[in-house]
């Protein structure tokens, strides 16, 4: 998965949101893990469309 | 100042991780995790309130709209420090421009005050504190820790960048829409793609609003969700939206449609952005059970928010204070198993429950109709004469008149 991270707000909303807990924030930083099926949910429901699939 | 005190134990037989201990670690210093922590520390708990952020309450990532009434049954007194604003009442506008208005008078039970986010939150912390409360910030859970037999034993951490273990006999996960602690304690905390909106809010100036109302857009300039205009005062204003990302057009997200409602509006063309930030809210009815053995999920992270307005912030400090209580009584035993634990479950269903099912089934039904229709609905609550004007109030003149948007839960109402 890509971060935009000019775009990204780091409002945590994939994290919760993510059907594996795949997702990070750690202080300003988005990472994703292993654990990521690429569902695309958090593209979906980004706010400001700071995600893509790579 | 008193300090949680850390001893150092052999973990792993090798590495000497810094160990605190404590009755209860409460994970999220939000309003659910504050009230949880004060009333934990009130019935004689030694009680640990992590928060990974540097500042309790910031960066914001809220409307802070509430209403008045139930600030007293958690036993908040209002306080001018932390109340930007006393509304006079809320406007309710279709996509199309009708709207109607409603006096406090009338809606007092869902309008208030538009808070300062970072000085209540900072508020509830320190009658959490000074109900003995230990605070750490810039503590973040990274994980559960569990006993020989699988037992929840309390929470691994990195504070100030080292890694640490809090022991308690029981973890209230207060982190919010993130809400990692209860997954990580095996919790189903998953939601469905239609019970998620997602929000973006912009901190505005230079607006031509009305300076105490807040305002609420329904319809298509946000797709199963509202726009809110919660004014801060001198013509500042939080403005924002929330969407249901599986009703957006295609290549749309919450910001696009929060751009055109502002673009569209003639109140905006001279303001500009102070701040802006985005947040996720849920739109279910709440988790099918938040407690298991040795864990209490509240607020945000238990799913506990009004699906119709998104609003969660009464919701957090009603379970936060039945977490704190139930985990008192708990600790008399000795026993924080789910059987124990379940006191929490009955009195945050009891109290919430209905009202949750019932705005969730409103937010569904909603969420469908066309702009049409729901100007036809505003324009009938309008010349309706309704005492109180609540949800549910709306819902029962709704039902005279149109008892097709209230089908399937009709029963409710």
């Amino acid at each position: 998965m890509k971060v935009d991270v000019d775009k990204c707000l780091h409002c945590g909303g994939c994290v919760g949101s993510c059907p594996k807990n795949a997702i990070f924030l750690n202080d300003f930083v988005l990472e994703f893990n292993e654990d990521c099926v690429r569902c695309g949910r958090c593209v979906k429901l980004c706010p400001v469309a700071a995600l893509s699939m790579e | 100042m008193r300090e949680a005190v850390p001893r150092r134990g052999a973990v792993d037989g090798v590495s000497r991780m810094k160990t605190y201990q404590c009755d209860i670690v409460v994970v999220g210093a939000g309003p659910g995790g504050s009230m949880a922590a004060k009333f934990c520390a009130q019935g004689g708990l030694d009680t640990i309130l992590i928060e990974k952020k540097a500042e309790i309450g910031a960066p914001l990532r809220c409307a802070e709209g509430v209403a008045k009434k139930w600030l007293s049954e958690v036993g908040i007194t209002p306080d001018p420090t932390w109340i930007r604003g006393d509304m006079k009442g809320a406007i309710i506008k279709s996509t199309q421009g009708t709207a109607f208005q409603l006096d406090e008078s009338k809606a007092g039970t869902e309008v208030g005050y538009v808070l300062e986010r970072h000085l209540f939150d900072k508020a509830l912390a320190k009658d959490a504190a000074a109900a003995g409360a230990k605070i750490m910030l810039r503590t973040s859970a990274t994980g559960i820790l569990r006993g020989p037999d699988g037992k929840i034993v309390g929470v691994k951490a990195k504070s100030m960048g080292e890694e640490i273990e809090i022991r308690a006999k029981a973890v209230v996960a207060a982190d919010g829409y993130e809400s990692q602690v209860g997954r990580w304690a095996g919790i189903d905390t998953n939601l469905s793609l239609s019970d998620i909106d997602s929000c973006i809010q912009y901190r505005m100036c230079n607006l031509d609003v009305a300076p105490d109302f807040c305002e609420f857009v329904i319809g298509s300039a946000a797709p199963g969700g509202y726009v809110w205009i919660f004014p801060k005062g001198n013509g500042v204003a939080n403005v924002g939206i929330g969407v249901m990302g599986s009703l957006c057009k295609k290549g749309a997200d919450a910001k696009y449609y929060l751009d055109k409602f502002i673009a569209e509006d003639p109140r905006f063309a001279k303001a500009q952005c102070l701040e802006i930030m985005g947040g996720f809210v849920s739109t279910c009815p709440g988790l099918d059970c938040a407690v298991d053995d040795n864990i209490i999920l509240v607020g945000d992270a238990a799913r506990v928010i009004d699906p119709i307005t998104g609003g969660g912030i009464c919701h957090a400090c009603r379970t936060g204070m039945y977490a704190g209580k139930v985990l008192a009584e708990c600790a008399k035993k000795g026993d924080f198993s789910k059987d124990a634990l379940m006191p929490y479950e009955k009195m945050w269903r009891d109290r919430m429950e209905d009202k949750l099912f019932r705005n969730w089934m409103a937010k569904e039904k909603l969420a469908t109709l066309s702009d049409e229709v729901i100007d036809d609905l505003i324009k009938m609550i309008s010349q309706a004469d309704i005492k109180e004007v609540n949800v549910y109030n709306l819902l029962k003149a709704v039902k005279e008149k149109y008892p097709q948007v209230v089908e399937g839960f009709e029963d409710l109402i």
